[in-house]
């Protein structure tokens, strides 16, 4: 947590069993921490399929109904063009290009 | 099952996928593949994400599959093979479109592998197993 924003980073190897502890105890801080936002750094991703997209989109999910605005930032280029070429443009999620501008947006919007 | 004739090039590595961390094995295994050809990111990155889409659906629904990555320098291609024994596709239209899932995806993964890789093939048959076969260029 940095000034009431929670910070999530997703690593390359995360599989199965990590998901529902992630959105435990992403549900659970935002919730305990009066957290007014998310973001989910995504840097460490060489690559996004439509196992990892889906994981983002449940967790912005859930961050929307705990109104907590979440950000998704550090998207790699290559996996831009790769997830539009999936058809899975993640609608649902706003991003920023990095958590600089995700804070500042997150701000603006209390 | 008519099974898909044999990969041009050298075997790089094979690979045993029987649980969640070998498909991340698998699909690093590719990644160092193109590296070893001087892929371009944007290239690597195509292959590598449609790699991960069949290794995690040969795992899911086939249970276990056995994986095996050429490398043809002369074309400049880096070539996978996955193969498993689960129950095979009935239906490979619906299996391949867009929208379409059985199970834990977003029903966008073997339509979206064939669309990352430059080369597609996938042979099935239901209750002996289901093969692909995908290239990139590097």
């Amino acid at each position: 947590m940095v000034d009431e924003i929670m910070l999530v980073a997703i690593d390359e190897d995360i599989n199965d069993s990590d998901i529902v502890a992630l959105q435990d105890h992403l549900a659970e801080e935002v919730h305990a921490n009066d957290a007014q936002g998310i973001v989910i750094d995504i840097s460490a991703l060489e690559i996004v399929d439509t196992f990892v997209g889906r994981i983002i989109a449940q967790l912005a999910g859930i961050g929307i109904l705990l109104d907590a605005p979440t950000y998704l930032v550090g998207m790699r280029p290559a996996v831009a063009m790769t997830l539009v070429e999936l058809g899975m443009t993640l609608p649902s999620v706003k991003t920023a290009r990095n958590l600089q501008h995700a804070v500042t947006r997150l701000r603006a919007s209390r | 099952m008519k099974r898909l004739r044999a990969l041009p090039g050298t075997l790089f590595e094979r690979h045993e996928i029987t649980a969640e961390p070998d498909v991340f094995r698998a699909r690093q295994a590719v990644g160092r593949a193109m590296d070893a050809l001087g892929a371009k990111v944007i290239r690597k990155t195509r292959l590598v994400t449609a790699v991960s889409e069949i290794f995690r659906n040969a795992l899911i629904y086939g249970g276990s599959a056995v994986v095996r990555i050429y490398c043809d320098a002369e074309d400049r291609m880096v070539w996978v093979d996955c193969s498993d024994n689960g129950p095979g596709i009935a239906d490979m239209t619906l299996a391949m479109s867009d929208g379409y899932t059985s199970g834990r995806g977003l029903g966008r993964g073997l339509g979206g592998a064939k669309r990352l890789a430059d080369e597609f093939e996938i042979v099935s048959e239901p209750g002996v197993g289901t093969q692909v076969r995908l290239a990139g260029r590097a």
